[in-house]
């Protein structure tokens, strides 16, 4: 191939990729990054202010509605879009520091089964089975139910039960790189282990990570707020998505708002993360397509 | 030559057959013996359990007393041997709260999951599939993006919310059916509906694919020209092949539907395990939550040993690793 054909090539690859971008999913997730970050200064109001009189205020758009409370309030006169602004905040650092936590332990453990093989791979594996036999909501909630719902912990037990999927891939990609000739090119040069698995393997399974750590970064959010919607997550006054759906339970058969707005919120950001994972999938690393079902 | 071949490449097919079969079981034992190390490490992670069962006033020597007869005063390994022989009795100890014995209060509860898990998959599966197979077949139409569209909302929702909204909208506003588990048949719509939400999109958008790879194969396209009805092709020669991946989705989302009857139960109010093990949970009911997490993982297991072992019978190509 000419020079040129390859500059051509890397240009079509790079306009395909463009021309697929989800501006919509990224458009949602840096929205919601946005707010996360500012949350004090996007917010109307203090979460936390309580204000009885205005208590069970419609949104702005409906009758009873004031504009000053565009998504209302709830049964305390706490505004709502406030509470969901900075429920991003709550939602989003879980997720992120969930989602590394549980990528480094999943990163750790497919290189390990993936490059040794043999009793160590047969071993991790075997976790790997266990953990996908249990219901990892069920298994979170007895942890924290034991250990008691403080944020750490949350992310914690997050991190725990959710790392099975990376060491899968990583293990997967692993076993196909470690059969290239560079690998034992390395070996045969006097590398050590670590060197080979941290310079010639680890990058070759970068792509991957990307991909799954954006999905996962949504099934986390979820995870989190289910969590708090059984009451053995983040605990109040912290507004978090979950205890709001929680708590607004009880008064939907007369305030729909409070049960609708924040599972909108988490539906938006979970979508955002489908969209622009799915598209880093793609153009990323193709292949993963059916690794991850 | 060659047949002579044949037959021994099936013989020695079987043979393999077999010892798979053996290593899958073996496997599953395994799997199933962690299973209940990690149940046993979680009813230790609470501590000491006699502040639960014992009134604030009782004394030093009472609590020594409980915990002699629970046997927490002898040694992590003895415990643990201890815990695994009354497993296999099905002894998981008596509930702290009901005091009835925690195993047969969990199987009590179990038919009711099974009932909703099995009538959410029914409707997945009813709704998923046709609108898969309709989606690749009329790619790129309308009907194909808002399908895909629907199914990549259903994937992003939390299950406990599509709950709540289907509450707010069935049984609130238009009051046609009931919100909470337990009053006849009617009862069971809303919380197999919100359970299958998840799968039904995972399914379609799976069916989608599946059958886009297959409907670009030769022999779709050598039926078609031996002038089969498209209809036919697509049904017979098409979906019969795509359908394999597609089992095995489905069968790994009847283990995410189980993990899924924890909310969903206690949404609704469905008296299944789900909504017990919650409860027991909240009440720190240690005895009830390890024979629930136990029983739920076991029949993920033996799901999965089944559906495995089903494989080999649909598609012999299957190897077995």
């Amino acid at each position: 191939m000419r020079r040129e054909e390859v500059v051509m090539n890397r240009y079509y690859r790079i306009a395909a990729a463009l021309k697929s971008t989800p501006f919509l999913g990224l458009t949602v997730l840096c929205v919601f990054l946005f707010v996360a970050l500012l949350a004090p200064f996007v917010a109307p109001y203090n979460p936390s202010e309580q204000d009885i009189v205005q208590a069970l205020t419609p949104p702005a758009f409906m009758v009873g509605g004031h504009r000053v409370h565009l998504l209302g309030t709830d049964e305390l006169g706490r505004d709502l879009l406030s509470r969901i602004i900075w429920g991003a905040r709550v939602s989003l650092i879980v997720g992120f520091v969930a989602v590394i936590l549980s990528g480094f332990i999943g990163t750790g453990l497919g290189l390990l089964s993936g490059y040794f093989g043999g009793v160590v791979d047969s071993v991790i594996m075997r976790v790997v089975d266990i953990q996908l036999s249990m219901p990892a909501i069920l298994v979170a909630l007895s942890i924290i139910g034991a250990v008691g719902p403080s944020l750490q912990n949350i992310i914690v037990v997050i991190a725990i039960t959710t790392w099975v999927d990376y060491a899968r891939v990583v293990r997967a990609e692993v076993l196909s790189i470690k059969a290239n000739e560079f690998v034992d090119l390395a070996k045969v040069a006097g590398c050590s282990t670590f060197r080979i698995l941290k310079s010639h393997i680890f990058p070759g399974v970068i792509n991957s990570l990307i991909v799954i750590g954006t999905l996962m970064l949504g099934r986390v959010i979820i995870f989190e707020s289910a969590l708090s919607f059984l009451g053995l997550g983040v605990q109040p006054p912290t507004p978090s998505w979950g205890i709001m759906l929680a708590d607004g339970r009880q008064y939907i058969t007369f305030a729909w708002w409070l049960s609708t707005f924040p599972g909108v919120a988490i539906m938006l950001v979970v979508l955002g993360t489908n969209l622009v994972g799915d598209w880093l999938r793609d153009v990323l690393d193709p292949r993963l397509r059916a690794a991850m079902k | 030559m060659q047949p002579l071949e044949d037959v021994r490449h099936i013989h020695s097919g079987k043979l393999q057959m077999k010892g798979y079969f053996l290593r899958r079981f073996i496997q599953s034992l395994i799997v199933v013996l962690g299973i209940s190390v990690i149940v046993f490490v979680i009813s230790h992670l609470t501590g000491d359990p006699t502040d639960l069962l014992l009134p604030p006033e009782a004394t030093e020597q009472d609590r020594a007393l409980m915990r002699e007869q629970l046997g927490l005063d002898r040694s992590v390994v003895v415990q643990f041997a201890e815990f695994i022989k009354n497993l296999i009795r099905g002894d998981f100890g008596e509930s702290f709260r009901h005091q009835t014995p925690a195993l047969s209060l969990v199987m009590t509860a179990f038919p009711a999951t099974l009932k909703l898990t099995l009538a959410a998959m029914l409707l997945s599966i009813v709704v998923a599939v046709p609108v898969g197979i309709v989606s690749a077949v009329k790619r790129g139409s309308l009907y194909d993006r808002l399908g895909m569209v629907v199914a990549l909302l259903g994937q992003s929702m939390p299950v406990y919310w599509a709950g709540l909204m289907l509450i707010l909208l069935f049984a609130v506003k238009l009051g046609w059916l009931p919100s909470t588990g337990g009053e006849g048949f009617r009862s069971i719509v809303l919380p197999a509906c919100t359970l299958g939400m998840f799968s039904t999109a995972a399914i379609a958008r799976f069916t989608r694919s599946s059958m886009l790879d297959v409907l670009e194969m030769d022999y779709v396209r050598t039926a078609r020209i031996k002038g089969i009805p498209e209809y036919l092709v697509v049904l017979k020669h098409a979906l019969k092949n795509a359908s394999i991946p597609v089992i095995t989705m489905t069968s790994l989302q009847l283990g995410r539907m189980l993990a899924g009857t924890v909310i969903v139960e206690t949404i609704f109010s469905w008296p299944g395990l789900g909504r017990m093990a919650v409860q027991a949970i909240y009440n720190r009911d240690y005895p009830v939550v390890q024979a629930a997490v136990f029983v739920a993982s076991v029949m993920f297991v033996v799901i999965n040993l089944l559906v495995d072992l089903l494989y080999t019978y649909i598609d012999p190509r299957i190897t077995y690793k």
